[in-house]
C-alpha cells in the first residue's frame, strides 16, 4: 500500500469525522441537537476503549490471557453505581458550570485554585503518557500497513531523525484537529455537541473494525470458536494462556478497582459523562449500554489472540498488532484498512477528548490564575476571550507535542497495557478527594491537598520513576536495591511489601497515603465558610431541586459591571445575548432592568465558569462586586436550616407523642380519682343527708317545746321521747359512719382469736332478747351441740350477727314475727343463718341491699335504722374470709347467711381450703 | 274555711312535727309516707298547700311535684318541698319542677311556718 492511499484515507475519515461534528454543532445551534439520545451518550462514553483497548487488550490477552479483562470489568461493575455517583457528580456539574475534572475538586473544596492547579499539573503528567500511546499507535499502525502485505515490525522509532517521525506529523494532525475541533468558540456551557457526535461515530467504526476482525478471524480463517480453542490445545498455547494467565487475586482485584475508579477520573471520561451529558435520563441507558460495548469490543480478543499466535508461530510479530497484521497476513486489504479505520479512531478519539479536556483545565485552572494574580484580580479593558482561546489552542498544541516527546524519549521501553496503567493510577489518585467529598462534608481543602499530593508523590516514586529506570534515564540500581542502597525504600518493594505487581504495590500504597491523609488533615481543622457552603451543595446535590447557593451570598452589584465582566471573557454579542435571555426568564424587559441581586450574581459567575473555571470566575466576581463577608456561623445557620428543621420537626413529633401518652395517662388517672372523688362525694352527700333527717326532727321538737312552754304533759314527753330516740339515731349513724371508714381505709383494729360460733349466737341472742320481747317475736335456735372454731374477731362476728338480728326483728311483724338463727357446719367452714318471716326484699331491692344507706321497705313500714348496717356486717364478714349473701322470697320473709371459714387446723388441709372458699365466692 | 295542707314525708318523726306546727297555725291537715300514696290523696281532694318531702320510697319528690304540675286540674297549688337535700344544684332541680319553696332539713320552725303563711296568702 502506498502512503498516499493511506494519508488520503486517514484525512478522509478525519475529514469526515469533521463534517459530523460540523453538522452536529449546526443542529445544535439551532436548538434541534443531535447528541440528546441516550444512546449516543452511551456511545461517547465508549472513548474509555483507546487504541490500547483496541490493540492493546489482544497484546496482553497473548501476555497474561484473560488478564486483560479487569481493565472493563471495573467500569462495567462500576457503571451499576452511576444511578447515585455519576447522577450527582452531573448534577453538581450542572448547577456550578463545572468544566473539568479540576474545577469539580477545587469547586468542591471552595473554589481553591490550588488545588485545581495541582490537579491539573497531576492529570496532565498522568496522561501524556497516554497520549503518546495513542501517537505511537497510530504511527506504528501506519508503518506497518506500509509493508502490506508484508508482515514486517517497524524499527524502533527513536532511530529516526525527528522530523522523519510519522509521530510528529500525527500528533500535529491531531492538534489542528482538535483545535478546530474544540476551540471554534468559546462557550459559557463548555460543551462540544459536534465533538461529542464525532466520539459516538468513532466508537461504532472501532467496534464494528474489531468484531469484523474477530468475525474473519474466527469463522473466516477457523471454524467458529470450538475449533480455534482446539487448535490452540493442540498448539499448546491455550492452557497457559487461560489457567496460568490468572494472576493473583489481589491483581485482579486492584486492577478492577483502578479501572473503575479510572473510568470515572479520566479527564476524557469525566468530560464526556459529565461536562458534555445533555440530560440526566440519559444515564439510565449508559448503565446498561456501555457495559454491553465492553462486552462486545471484547468478545474476540482472545480468539484474535489464539489466531496470531497460530499464525504467527515463530515469527517476531508483536501481538499487540495482530488486529491489524492478521488480515495482512491473509491479505484481506479491505479488512486491513478497516482493522486500521478502527485503531484510528480509537486513538483519534481518545486524543481528541482527553486534549481538549487537559487544555480546558490548563487555560482554567492552570494559566487563568496566574493571569489573574498578575492583573491584580482587574483584568485589562479588552475582549478577553481570543485569548483565553489562544490559551487552550497552545495547551492542545503543548499537550500533544508533550505526548510526542513522551513516545520519542520513552515510547520503546513499555507495552502499550502498561502505560495505560500507569496512567490510570495517576488519575485515581482524584478519587478519594473527588468521591469522599461527594459524601462527606467535613473533607476540607488541606485535606484535598494532602491526599492528592502523597498520593501522586507515591506515584511518581512507585510508578514513574522506575519506568524512566526502566528506559535508562536512570540508574536501575534504584530499582534494585532501593536509593542509597535502603532497601526498605526500594520504589517496588516499599517497606519490604513484595509479591505484588508494581501497579497493585502502587495502588496500594498511594491510596492509603492518599485517603490516610485526606481524612487526617480534614480533621485537622472545621471546613471554612466556603468550604462548607459548597460541601454541603456537593453533598445535599439530589436532595435540592434548585440550586441553594444564591442564598448565601450578600453584597452589592452593578448590573453594568456584571455585563461587562462577562461581555470580555465571552465576547460581546455573546455576553449580550446570555443576558437577554437570563433576564427573559426572569420575566425582566431588558438587561439594565436587571436587579444586580445575590441570583444574577449568581448567574453571572456560572456563565463565568462555563469560560474560566469556577475558581476564577469567582475571584472575577469578586472584583467587581463589594460582597459582604458572611459569618461562619451565618453559613452554617442557612445550610443546617433545612436538616435541623427535619430534625426539630422529628423531635417534636416524638415528643407531642410523649406528651399525648403523658395526657392519656393523666387523663386516665384523673377519671380515676374523678370517680373516687364522686364515690366519696356520693358518700359524704348521703351521710350529711341522713345526718340531716334526725337533726331536722330533734330541731323541729326542740323548737316546739321552746316556743310553747304550755304543752300538755303527754305530748311534752312523746316529743322529749321522740328527741331521744333522734339523738341516739344519731350517735349511732356517727359511730357507724366512723367504723365503716375505718374498716374499708384498712385502719380498723381486728383481733384474730380463737372463737366458737356457738357463744357467738348465745350473746347475740342475750343481746338482743330484750328487743325480740318488746315486739312479741318469737326466736328458734339450730345449733350443734359441740363448739365450733372458727378464727376471727368475735366482737365483730356479735356486731354482725346482732344486726342481722335486729334486722330481722324490724321487718317481722309484731306479736306474730319468727326469727330463726342456725348454725349449720360445712366439711370447710360454718354457715349461720338468720331467717324471718317478715315482709321480705323485693327481687329489684335484692342486689342493693349491701350499698350504703340503702334501706329495703317502704314507707308504711320504714325501718328505724342507719342503713350501714349490711354494709359494714358485708365488710366484717369479707375481711374474716367469709361472704354474707341474702335470699329472699316476698311471702316467706328473707333469710341472711353468712359463711366462715373453719379454724385451720380444724379442717381440710388449707390449699384445699382456699381452693373451696374461692369457687364459694365465684 | 281552715285552709288544708297535705304533708308528705317518709319520716314518721318529720310528719309527726310539722303536723303539730301546721295545725298550731289552724290549719287543717292530711299526711302520705310516700309520694304515691300522696298521689293518690291528691287525685281525690285538692289540699291549698303541698309540703313535699323529696327521698322517699315509691316515688320521689321530683317526681310528685313533676306530676302535679303536668296536671291541670291541680294547676296553681302552692309546693313547698322539705328536704335534706341541701345541694344548691338539688334546690335549683326543685324550684325548676315547679316547686315554689325549698326549705332544707333541719329547718327553723319560724321559716317554715312563715313560708306556709306567706305561700297560702299570695294565693287568695
Amino acid at each position: 500500500m502506498t502512503t498516499t492511499l493511506i494519508v488520503i484515507l486517514s484525512l478522509g475519515y478525519l475529514g469526515m469525522l469533521f463534517a459530523i461534528a460540523y453538522w452536529a454543532d449546526r443542529r445544535a445551534d439551532q436548538n434541534r441537537s443531535v447528541i440528546s439520545n441516550a444512546t449516543i451518550y452511551a456511545l461517547s462514553l465508549a472513548v474509555y476503549c483507546t487504541a490500547w483497548t483496541f490493540y492493546g487488550s489482544v497484546g496482553r490477552a497473548a501476555a497474561t490471557g484473560v488478564g486483560f479483562l479487569p481493565i472493563y470489568l471495573g467500569p462495567t461493575l462500576i457503571a451499576a453505581l452511576w444511578g447515585t455517583l455519576l447522577l450527582k457528580m452531573v448534577r453538581v456539574s450542572k448547577s456550578q458550570r463545572i468544566t473539568s475534572i479540576a474545577d469539580f475538586i477545587a469547586s468542591r473544596y471552595g473554589k481553591s485554585h490550588l488545588l485545581g492547579g495541582i490537579v491539573t499539573i497531576i492529570a496532565v503528567l498522568g496522561i501524556v503518557p497516554y497520549i503518546a500511546l495513542q501517537l505511537k499507535a497510530i504511527s506504528r499502525s501506519f508503518t506497518i500497513l506500509l509493508t502490506y502485505p508484508e508482515v514486517t515490525m517497524p524499527n524502533a522509532t527513536d532511530s529516526l531523525p525527528l522530523l522523519q517521525d510519522t509521530t510528529l506529523y500525527v500528533a500535529l494532525l491531531l492538534a489542528l484537529f482538535t483545535i478546530l475541533f474544540g476551540t471554534r468558540h468559546l462557550d459559557a456551557s463548555e460543551r462540544h455537541e459536534g465533538m461529542v457526535a464525532a466520539i459516538a461515530f468513532e466508537s461504532i467504526v472501532k467496534l464494528v473494525a474489531f468484531i469484523a476482525v474477530g468475525l474473519f478471524v474466527t469463522f473466516q480463517l477457523h471454524d467458529g470458536f470450538t475449533d480455534l480453542f482446539d487448535k490452540a490445545e493442540t498448539a499448546g498455547i491455550l492452557n497457559p494462556l487461560i489457567v496460568d494467565g490468572m494472576d493473583g487475586y489481589e491483581n485482579w482485584f486492584s486492577l478492577t478497582l483502578l479501572s473503575a475508579l479510572a473510568v470515572m477520573m479520566l479527564p476524557r471520561q469525566f468530560q464526556v459523562a459529565v461536562v458534555e451529558n445533555s440530560s440526566e435520563h440519559h444515564l439510565r441507558r449508559a448503565i446498561w449500554l456501555f457495559p454491553l460495548y465492553l462486552f462486545l469490543i471484547n468478545i474476540f480478543v482472545i480468539p484474535i489472540a489464539l489466531a496470531g499466535q497460530l499464525t504467527f508461530a515463530g515469527a517476531d510479530v508483536d501481538a499487540d498488532t495482530f488486529v491489524l497484521t492478521l488480515p495482512m497476513a491473509y491479505h484481506q486489504s479491505t479488512l486491513t484498512l478497516l482493522a486500521f479505520l478502527g485503531g484510528l479512531s480509537a486513538a483519534t478519539g481518545m486524543v481528541i477528548v482527553e486534549t481538549i479536556a487537559l487544555s480546558t483545565m490548563v487555560c482554567n485552572d492552570l494559566v487563568m490564575p496566574v493571569l489573574l494574580r498578575r492583573w491584580k484580580q482587574i483584568p485589562p479593558n479588552a475582549d478577553l476571550s481570543q485569548l483565553l482561546l489562544r490559551i487552550r489552542r497552545g495547551a492542545i498544541l503543548l499537550i500533544l507535542l508533550l505526548g510526542f516527546l513522551y513516545f520519542r524519549l520513552a515510547g520503546e521501553a513499555y507495552a502499550l497495557v502498561s502505560i495505560g496503567l500507569i496512567s490510570f493510577s495517576a488519575v485515581a489518585q482524584f478519587a478519594p478527594a473527588m468521591i469522599i467529598g461527594l459524601y462527606w462534608r467535613g473533607g476540607t481543602r488541606d485535606g484535598a491537598l494532602a491526599g492528592l499530593l502523597s498520593g501522586f508523590s507515591i506515584w511518581i516514586y512507585t510508578l514513574l520513576l522506575p519506568s524512566f529506570a526502566k528506559s535508562g534515564w536512570l540508574p536501575v540500581g534504584l530499582l534494585e536495591d532501593g536509593p542509597f542502597g535502603i532497601e526498605l525504600l526500594k520504589p517496588q518493594a516499599l517497606f519490604g511489601l513484595t509479591g505484588l505487581n508494581e501497579i497493585t504495590h502502587c495502588l496500594f500504597w498511594s491510596m492509603t497515603l492518599n485517603i490516610g491523609t485526606y481524612i487526617l488533615f480534614s480533621f485537622w481543622r472545621t471546613p471554612r465558610v466556603n468550604e462548607a457552603t459548597q460541601a454541603t451543595l456537593f453533598v445535599d446535590a439530589l436532595k435540592h431541586q434548585r440550586f441553594l447557593g444564591v442564598g448565601l451570598w450578600r453584597g452589592t452589584a452593578e448590573i453594568d459591571e456584571l455585563l461587562h465582566l462577562a461581555e470580555r471573557f465571552l465576547g460581546a454579542r455573546r455576553a449580550q445575548a446570555v443576558f437577554q435571555a437570563y433576564a427573559t426568564r426572569r420575566k425582566i424587559q431588558g438587561i439594565k432592568q436587571l436587579p444586580a441581586d445575590a441570583e444574577t450574581v449568581h448567574f453571572a459567575e456560572t456563565l463565568l465558569a462555563g469560560a474560566i473555571g469556577s475558581a476564577s470566575a469567582r475571584v472575577m466576581v469578586s472584583s467587581v462586586t463589594a460582597e459582604e463577608s458572611l459569618g461562619m456561623d451565618e453559613v452554617l445557620n442557612i445550610l443546617d436550616e433545612a436538616s435541623q428543621i427535619r430534625a426539630y420537626s422529628h423531635e417534636l413529633e416524638k415528643k407531642s407523642q410523649e406528651l399525648e401518652a403523658a395526657t392519656r395517662e393523666l387523663k386516665e388517672a384523673n377519671e380515676r380519682l374523678q370517680e373516687l372523688d364522686r364515690v366519696k362525694d356520693d358518700f359524704m352527700s348521703s351521710v350529711t343527708h341522713e345526718l340531716r333527717t334526725p337533726l331536722a326532727s330533734i330541731r323541729a321538737f326542740s323548737e316546739i317545746l321552746n316556743d310553747d312552754p304550755e304543752i300538755e304533759l303527754n305530748e311534752r314527753r312523746r316529743f322529749l321521747g321522740i328527741i331521744v330516740s333522734e339523738t341516739k339515731r344519731l350517735s349511732r349513724l356517727v359511730n357507724q359512719v366512723l367504723d365503716l371508714a375505718k374498716i374499708e381505709s384498712g385502719r380498723a383494729d381486728w383481733n384474730a382469736e380463737d372463737v366458737d360460733l356457738l357463744e357467738v349466737v348465745e350473746q347475740a341472742l342475750a343481746s338482743t332478747e330484750q328487743l325480740f320481747a318488746e315486739r312479741g317475736t318469737q326466736v328458734i335456735r339450730e345449733t350443734p351441740n359441740s363448739a365450733c372454731m372458727v378464727t376471727g374477731d368475735r366482737d365483730r362476728l356479735m356486731q354482725v350477727l346482732v344486726n342481722l338480728l335486729s334486722n330481722a326483728n324490724k321487718f317481722v311483724s309484731e306479736k306474730s314475727g319468727i326469727v330463726c338463727v342456725g348454725l349449720h357446719t360445712y366439711h370447710d367452714r360454718y354457715e349461720i343463718s338468720v331467717a324471718d318471716n317478715g315482709t321480705g326484699i323485693a327481687a329489684d331491692e335484692l342486689p342493693n341491699i349491701f350499698e350504703k344507706f340503702r334501706q329495703a321497705g317502704t314507707a308504711s313500714n320504714k325501718p328505724i335504722g342507719t342503713g350501714l348496717g349490711l354494709p359494714i356486717s358485708k365488710r366484717i364478714i369479707e375481711h374474716l374470709g367469709g361472704r354474707l349473701w341474702a335470699e329472699s322470697d316476698a311471702e316467706n320473709g328473707a333469710i341472711f347467711t353468712f359463711a366462715i371459714p373453719k379454724k385451720q387446723n380444724d379442717a381440710l388441709p388449707p390449699g384445699e381450703t382456699h381452693a373451696e372458699k374461692d369457687s364459694d365466692r365465684g | 274555711m281552715p285552709k288544708k295542707i297535705l304533708i308528705v314525708d317518709d319520716e314518721p318523726n318529720i310528719v309527726l312535727s310539722v303536723e303539730y306546727l301546721m295545725k298550731r297555725e289552724g290549719y287543717q291537715v292530711a299526711t302520705a309516707n310516700d309520694g304515691q300514696t300522696a298521689l293518690e290523696l291528691l287525685s281525690e281532694t285538692t289540699p291549698d298547700l303541698l309540703i313535699l318531702d323529696v327521698m322517699m320510697p315509691r316515688k320521689n319528690g321530683f317526681e310528685v311535684c313533676s306530676e302535679i304540675r303536668a296536671d291541670p286540674t291541680l294547676s296553681g297549688l302552692p309546693i313547698l318541698m322539705l328536704s335534706a337535700k341541701w345541694r344548691e344544684a338539688e334546690v335549683k332541680k326543685g324550684v325548676s319542677l315547679g316547686a315554689d319553696a325549698y326549705i332544707t332539713k333541719p329547718f327553723s320552725t319560724h321559716d317554715l311556718v312563715n313560708m306556709v303563711n306567706k305561700l297560702l296568702k299570695s294565693q287568695d
